[in-house]
């Protein structure tokens, strides 16, 4: 049984200027243990798609539809004090910018202990023994000493550290990470992804990660949903996506990216480029949302959306002319 | 050999720290500390390295946004770094930049028709009200934004289109250099791919020579002639792209291509992790400024400071390892 199911999840913001539908019917699941990326440019719904699962969406002016089911119970229907009781127990969430979301009047021990005193019950005591074995985890050098600072004492790395230790120390069944390295350098975001792998094995949580780096996704995640304008357009095992991308969408994202070493062979390419914007999310969308901006986009586009079919083994893409591949004999 | 467009030698920029009673400084940044290269006509020189390292404080000081501490800044022949206000006017128009967030770069309040018109009217680029508006239309057919536009106001426009009438503002002045201080960073990759695309146009179109200050290994490698690598303030390795990312020299260099995640999954990768953050500038560690966290540092790393060497033909390294003593 999938530990995770979204189904038809749709979320919408009743703004001045009309409805923005940010998540338009989206549908996926995350088996325990599993890492699935989700990929997509600003304004997909990737981040609104994670924050509903915590149900942090304000309401209103959001509006979520739909189901969200965590090992069968819909969190969607539960009271807010039993939400209380599974947020950051049974699903954490690790934010992009570690310094907005750190509270910086507190030391990053009582942070961490905080979720402990909260759904485990331990003293003052137990929980700063535990802040202090968390932030040993996490490889923070002299965790003792750190473990009493506070979060503007602390480099950028070493503070995603401590929200990682945070999102961790209850043991939670799954973990969304949101962006968790976008605000960091390179040389530290190889430590932070390292990091996250070995923990994850450890304490064998399900994540999902949600980020607009495709190198990312390339070495963490194990299955990939690709989201754009708000809708799913293609999911796929993550080899299986890079090596035959199936959605003209994921094909541009794929072209448009400059890989290193691509100067080795001699002269560069030009780089692919996908023209025009993204769709307005407050006009109604009847047709495919990326007709607008795709190469094949034909009449039939432009007036009935795709639906997602199935174009291979577990490949499932969104498209009228996506090729499908021919069953093996 | 021809002059090059711009030199800068020894560049150094410190930033003093106020604090205490009437705010007397007690101690420096270090932002850069002794930094020199060179660009020629048409060429882009890529500064990278991590966040603090200092490669948008050469930027800005080639811009001159503020008075440097000590070295030369050299654009064709002239030294820039001591003109007064008035003699400074030619250099800027000379010298454009195109920012990181193309939120906050542009003025709200201002249409696109008098935020393109400002600099030709600075630098008395055109006669009359006709030139300026055929000066205006050419600017947006450019860099490919329709020629109505030029009447709406900037929050009107997508982050990519933003960053199009950013660079506009930019060729307005008709400059030989443009700083472009990480600015496709902030672009998702369908539009960064547009505007790589367009800026490389618009460098053969025009001539144009780039400082291209990014973060971004896989864009730089792109786009790029030649590459300086930058840690703590100091060129660690300079090299044409070929060298830089075929056989990089500096441990630095080695450690920050190996760290990079590559859009490949399962593909063959012995990523360098390096230990700890970057120290302070500070206070920066003596001898060379990465050994602390240099898998390969050594005593002598500890003590003096490498100077950078000529390894191969154009490959400039700053280690020890490549001049045993």
């Amino acid at each position: 049984m999938p530990l995770l199911e979204v189904e038809n999840l749709q979320v919408h913001f009743r703004t001045p200027t009309g409805i923005n539908r940010a998540v338009d019917g989206v549908s996926f699941h995350v088996n325990p243990g599993e890492t699935l990326a989700i990929v997509g440019e600003s304004g997909c719904g990737k981040s609104v798609t994670s924050m509903s699962m915590m149900r942090l969406i304000p309401e209103p002016p959001g509006k979520i539809a739909g189901s969200i089911r965590l090992e069968g119970r819909d969190i969607l229907s539960l009271s807010d004090r039993e939400m209380r009781a599974l947020r950051g127990n049974d699903i954490s969430m690790i934010f992009q910018e570690p310094m907005t979301s750190l509270n910086p009047v507190l030391t990053v021990g009582r942070q961490i202990g905080e979720t402990l005193r909260l759904h485990q019950g331990l003293d003052q005591a137990q929980a700063e023994a535990r802040a202090v074995e968390m932030l040993t985890l996490v490889g923070i050098p002299e965790p003792a000493r750190r473990v009493r600072e506070y979060p503007h004492q602390l480099s950028g790395g070493m503070r995603q550290r401590v929200m990682i230790a945070m999102a961790l120390a209850c043991n939670p069944k799954l973990l969304i990470a949101d962006e968790p390295t976008t605000a960091l350098d390179v040389t530290i975001q190889a430590q932070i992804l390292k990091l996250m792998l070995e923990l994850k094995q450890r304490v064998g949580a399900a994540i999902i990660l949600i980020t607009h780096d495709l190198g990312v996704v390339a070495e963490v995640a194990e299955r990939v949903m690709v989201m754009y304008a708000g809708r799913k357009v293609e999911e796929a095992p993550v080899k299986e996506l890079f090596r035959s991308p199936r959605h003209p969408y994921t094909q541009g994202l794929l072209g448009a990216l400059p890989k290193l070493g691509s100067s080795l062979s001699g002269e560069t390419k030009r780089l692919a480029e996908i023209p025009g914007q993204v769709p307005d999310l407050k006009q109604r969308i009847d047709g495919c949302v990326f007709a607008g901006r795709c190469a094949l986009a034909t009449d039939l586009c432009r007036q009935y959306a795709p639906g997602l079919e199935q174009k291979a083994a577990h490949h499932i893409a969104a498209c009228h002319f996506a090729a499908k591949e021919q069953a093996a004999a | 050999m021809t002059m090059p467009l711009l030199q800068v030698n020894d560049l150094k920029k410190h930033f003093p720290i106020r604090s205490g009673l009437f705010g007397r400084s007690k101690s420096r940044v270090h932002a850069v500390d002794g930094v020199s290269f060179e660009i020629a006509r048409g060429e882009t020189l890529s500064l990278v390295g991590e966040s603090g390292c200092g490669k948008s404080t050469v930027g800005r000081a080639i811009l001159r946004l503020f008075d440097i501490t000590g070295g030369q800044i050299v654009l064709d022949g002239k030294r820039i770094d001591d003109l007064g206000p008035g003699s400074l006017r030619e250099m800027r128009r000379r010298v454009q930049v195109v920012f990181q967030d193309p939120f906050s770069s542009l003025n709200p309040r201002m249409r696109i028709r008098d935020i393109l018109a400002e600099p030709i009217n600075n630098f008395g680029l055109a006669k009359d009200k006709a030139e300026l508006d055929a000066r205006i239309k050419e600017l947006m057919e450019i860099v490919r934004l329709p020629r109505d536009a030029v009447s709406r106001r900037p929050h009107e426009f997508s982050g990519g289109q933003r960053q199009r009438i950013g660079i506009a503002r930019a060729l307005a002045a008709k400059p030989d250099l443009i700083v472009c201080d990480e600015a496709v960073s902030a672009l998702d990759v369908s539009v960064k791919a547009q505007i790589v695309n367009l800026l490389q146009d618009l460098q053969r179109e025009f001539g144009l020579a780039l400082l291209f200050i990014s973060h971004d290994l896989a864009i730089v490698e792109h786009m790029t002639h030649r590459v300086a690598v930058m840690y703590l303030g100091r060129i660690v390795e300079i090299a044409p792209r070929r060298q830089i990312f075929a056989s990089p020299g500096h441990p630095y260099t080695k450690a920050l291509l190996s760290a990079v995640p590559i859009p490949e999954p399962g593909a063959e990768r012995s990523p360098i992790i390096l230990k700890g953050d970057v120290p302070s500038p500070v206070n920066p560690p003596k001898g060379c400024r990465f050994h602390t966290r240099c898998p390969l540092a050594f005593d002598r790393c500890r003590s003096e400071v490498p100077e950078l060497r000529l390894k191969g033909e154009e490959q400039w390294v700053a280690c020890h390892l490549e001049n045993p003593a």
